[in-house]
């Protein structure tokens, strides 16, 4: 069964139309790139699937079942986990309390009120750290950690609720070039050889062409184009209305909002 | 019911909406473009008052008419206008960037500053204001006599609405106040001399809090309470219009001039309950007011508790603590082991306070109410069931925590300063009730003979008993805070997107946080209530909450033991400089504003902080 399948989804602020009808699907395993320049709706679209906007029409199904008006706390418990634009973890705690708060309420433990959290389900979260390499990290304060490395720790608290689908809102902004691809292989190992489907949206395209298996174009809230990676950077529509011409493909940072 | 007798009741209405109206309007601009809560904004207000009444009268003897009457109001707010300029650049223009909490209580350690002032300038006695020349005459309508000045009070609400609208609309200063207070940071980015607007602002809002004041005098003698009394009104009133905005605060002014007017017919004796539970109402069906918009300042904001490793040595200094106060009454004298209990229950009340501002990061200030509804709920299971101590005590606690739970389910709903707010006034309904219901928790006077069973009745048993029940709800405290549950909380604070994200329900959480903070807080004031033998409706009061939030401050946010630390250093240092001085709100005031600019860590953060630097 199709793992994520979006149905003539909409959204409108005031007068704005942030998303129309859009429809897609999203395979296990498959990593998909939702792109589009500023304002196509890119996160209005995320943030329905992720449960922290309510959509005016139209329906997300995870596996077959109907997720649209749950809140994001009961998509967590039905296998969706995110990470963030702007990375957001617990800075007062260590970089392993982040995971095994994680861990802690996937077990329904957050409501104890005895034993220490910080005994909790380490061994698990320290091997969840180790996957996204910063294990070495583990008792550091989150607050001191680089950026880059606070996006990891965020991949490594989505991946401790054993998620089906993940969701990846411009999961390199703020990094630098080497850490993005690093951050990008490390996904797709993960989502190959877990099962997870990946959906994510991103504005840099070497990331894009690079790790995407399949892209969809959002422009004005419509989805214009879907396909491989080599179809899309082809496509003359994406190109006209997207990219505005041929060098946009290598520097997409020229884009703009239509 | 007789006709002329409505009409009557709602032009006092509306002549307690235009003041109200006049008064929170200052606020609601000040907030919406410094983000300030400005709790002495009933000072300036007060202010106002004193300066018309004493002002007034010369300018009547020197040319008796009604221009020297509004020349002399004109001038009082002016006064007070000045004022505001000076709090603005020697005080909040420090703390724009400080987390909300410091800035309620900086602004509230000018209150108690300007308490003590006011004696000091205008002397301790109420002061009434001359009446108005040429309004001194009642009218008559349909057959009653109404005061003249009130229908000029009540023409005085649209015309100060009618003028702030102007300023705001046609004016380049009201641009960029209304800018501001749709994006400060915008008008940061624009150029614009951000000094000059917001002192501007303060003057303009000071002003007009110093004009409500004035126009008091003839109808109110000014008096030292009138700060507290508008506040909670004025924070109502901006609170149920929407923060920031002027047309919300006329409306709210007004609806709550009418319920005023009118409440007294359905609850003739508390017409605060009414007024907060309308509060309560608006909040719940719309969490950012009337005209209000969602305030996009996040969590980042909260400061708190954060993780440090266990150190064994706090264990050792754990139990050499309790064991050197264990052994106290070998050495101590009556007087001292009084203090001592005292402190010992101040430190469980600040104690249980943390677990939601160190912990959840959810500003409560009205923490009294938890206090006090334990104390009553100790002395009232004694005077009406003759429950004896051991019954008494977890009646308290129980009615605290019900009372936890009841007030945690609306405000949870909320967050930042509406929060803050919000307890604030649910502490009020609470002192309103047992101010004015007096058959049952007799009023101003409260509850005498709540006194502890037989065998702890001595000083010793009480202060061992005492210590013995502040360390075991602390150290289930400290079991809490280091359990998922306390760690749930701080994620909560720390990013509600990512704790939701991980499927944590905010709310839920909070709620129970309430409720157990509640509870804890219950029991400190049950225990304070025993102390004393008696209860009244101080303990509920605004004071015994910023109490609770000082002794947090002074020991340290950050700290998990700070508050017990606080709760001891506080009360010594009332202990021996209260009996020294007439000075003492002064006096702690300017501390709790030093303590806020210089040294915001507080007492073992400061410690810990150095420990860790050494490190």
């Amino acid at each position: 069964m199709t793992l994520l399948a979006v149905q003539s989804l909409s959204k409108s602020f005031g007068g704005v139309v942030a998303a129309q009808d859009v429809d897609f699907a999203l395979e296990r395993g498959e990593m998909l790139a939702l792109i589009g320049p500023n304002g196509a709706g890119k996160s209005t679209v995320f943030n329905m699937i992720g449960g922290q906007l309510r959509s005016d029409h139209g329906q997300v199904l995870l596996d077959g079942q109907d997720i649209t008006a749950i809140s994001p706390q009961a998509r967590f418990r039905r296998g969706v986990g995110r990470t963030f634009q702007v990375a957001q973890a617990f800075l007062s705690m260590s970089v392993a309390e982040n995971v095994q708060m994680a861990l802690v309420s996937r077990a329904r433990e957050s409501r104890a009120l005895w034993s220490p959290a910080r005994k909790r389900h380490r061994e698990e979260a320290l091997m969840l750290l180790d996957r996204v390499g910063m294990a070495d990290a583990a008792d550091r304060p989150c607050s001191a950690l680089a950026y880059g490395d606070v996006k990891r720790v965020e991949l490594a608290i989505a991946l401790a609720g054993q998620p089906k689908l993940l969701l990846m809102d411009e999961p390199t902004a703020g990094m630098a070039p080497r850490e993005r691809a690093a951050l990008m292989d490390l996904t797709a190992s993960i989502a190959a050889s877990e099962g997870i489907g990946v959906l994510f949206t991103e504005h840099d395209m070497d990331v894009v062409f690079g790790h995407a298996g399949r892209v969809l174009v959002l422009l004005r809230g419509r989805i214009i184009a879907s396909g491989a990676p080599d179809e899309i950077r082809s496509n003359p529509d994406v190109q006209q209305a997207y990219l505005g011409d041929d060098h946009a493909l290598a520097q997409p940072t020229g884009a703009e909002a239509p | 019911m007789d006709p002329s007798f409505l009409v009557i009741q709602a032009l006092n209405g509306l002549a307690s909406a235009s003041s109200l109206f006049i008064t929170a309007c200052g606020l609601t601009i000040v907030f919406g473009v410094t983000r300030i809560v400005n709790f002495a904004h009933g000072s300036l207000y007060m202010i106002g008052a004193y300066t018309a009444a004493t002002l007034v009268p010369r300018l009547l003897e020197l040319s008796f008419g009604p221009v020297s009457f509004w020349a002399g109001i004109l001038v009082s707010a002016l006064i007070v206008g000045i004022i505001g300029v000076l709090i603005e650049v020697l005080l909040l223009r420090r703390i724009y960037g400080a987390p909300e909490l410091f800035q309620l209580l900086a602004t509230f350690g000018l209150v108690l500053v300007v308490q003590d002032l006011v004696v000091q300038v205008f002397g301790p006695q109420d002061i009434l204001g001359p009446r108005a020349p040429g309004l001194r005459a009642p009218v008559e309508i349909l057959g009653r006599r109404f005061p003249s000045y009130e229908l000029v009070l009540i023409a005085a609400g649209p015309v100060v609405l009618g003028l702030v609208w102007l300023l705001l609309r046609r004016t380049r200063f009201g641009v960029l106040v209304r800018a501001a207070t749709q994006d400060r940071d915008m008008i940061a980015a624009l150029g614009v001399n951000q000094a000059i607007l917001f002192t501007g602002t303060l003057f303009l809002g000071a002003f007009l809090a110093g004009l409500g004041g004035a126009l008091q005098i003839p109808r109110v003698a000014a008096n030292t309470g009138m700060d507290l009394a508008i506040i909670a009104e004025a924070f109502v009133v901006t609170v149920v219009g929407g923060m920031g905005s002027v047309t919300g605060a006329f409306l709210a002014a007004l609806i709550i001039g009418q319920l005023q007017a009118f409440g007294i017919l359905i609850f003739p004796k508390s017409t605060l309950v009414v007024v907060f539970l309308l509060m309560a109402v608006v909040l719940a069906i719309r969490p950012n007011g009337l005209f209000g918009r969602p305030e996009t300042v996040g969590g980042t904001h909260a400061v708190g508790i954060a993780s440090h490793k266990p150190r064994s040595s706090n264990w050792i200094l754990g139990l050499a603590a309790i064991a050197a106060l264990a052994c106290l009454p070998l050495a101590a004298d009556a007087y001292l082991l009084k203090v001592a209990t005292e402190i010992l229950i101040f430190a469980l009340f600040a104690f249980s306070l943390q677990l939601l501002i160190g912990v959840g990061g959810l500003v409560s200030f009205g923490h009294a109410a938890f206090f006090g509804l334990g104390a009553y709920g100790a002395a009232l299971a004694v005077k009406w069931l003759g429950a004896p101590m051991e019954a008494a005590l977890p009646a308290g606690l129980v009615l605290a925590g019900t009372g936890a739970a009841l007030i945690g389910a609306f405000v949870v709903r909320l967050s930042g300063i509406y929060l803050a707010m919000m307890t604030l006034a649910a502490a009020q309904i609470l002192y309103a009730v047992a101010f004015q219901w007096v058959e049952v928790t007799g009023g101003d006077n409260g509850i005498v003979g709540v006194w502890p069973s037989a065998w702890a009745s001595g000083q010793v048993p009480y202060y061992l008993m005492t210590l013995g029940l502040t360390v075991v709800a602390v150290f289930l405290l400290v079991r809490i805070i280091n359990a998922p549950f306390g760690y749930a909380l701080r994620a909560a604070r720390d990013s509600e997107p990512r704790a939701e994200s991980i499927g944590i329900n905010l709310r839920q959480h909070r709620w129970l946080a309430f409720m157990i903070s509640g509870a804890a807080a219950g029991l400190s004031g049950g225990l304070y209530a025993f102390s004393r033998g008696s209860v009244d409706p101080g303990l509920l009061g605004i004071p015994t909450s910023v109490d609770a939030l000082t002794m947090l401050l002074l020991g340290g946010i950050q700290t998990v033991m700070g508050p017990l630390v606080g709760a001891g250093v506080l009360h010594f240092l009332r202990d021996q400089i209260m009996p020294l001085t007439s000075l003492w709100r002064l006096f702690l005031g300017l501390s709790i504003i030093a303590m806020v600019l210089l040294f915001p860590r507080g007492l073992v953060g400061t410690v810990q902080h150095w420990r860790e630097e050494r490190a």
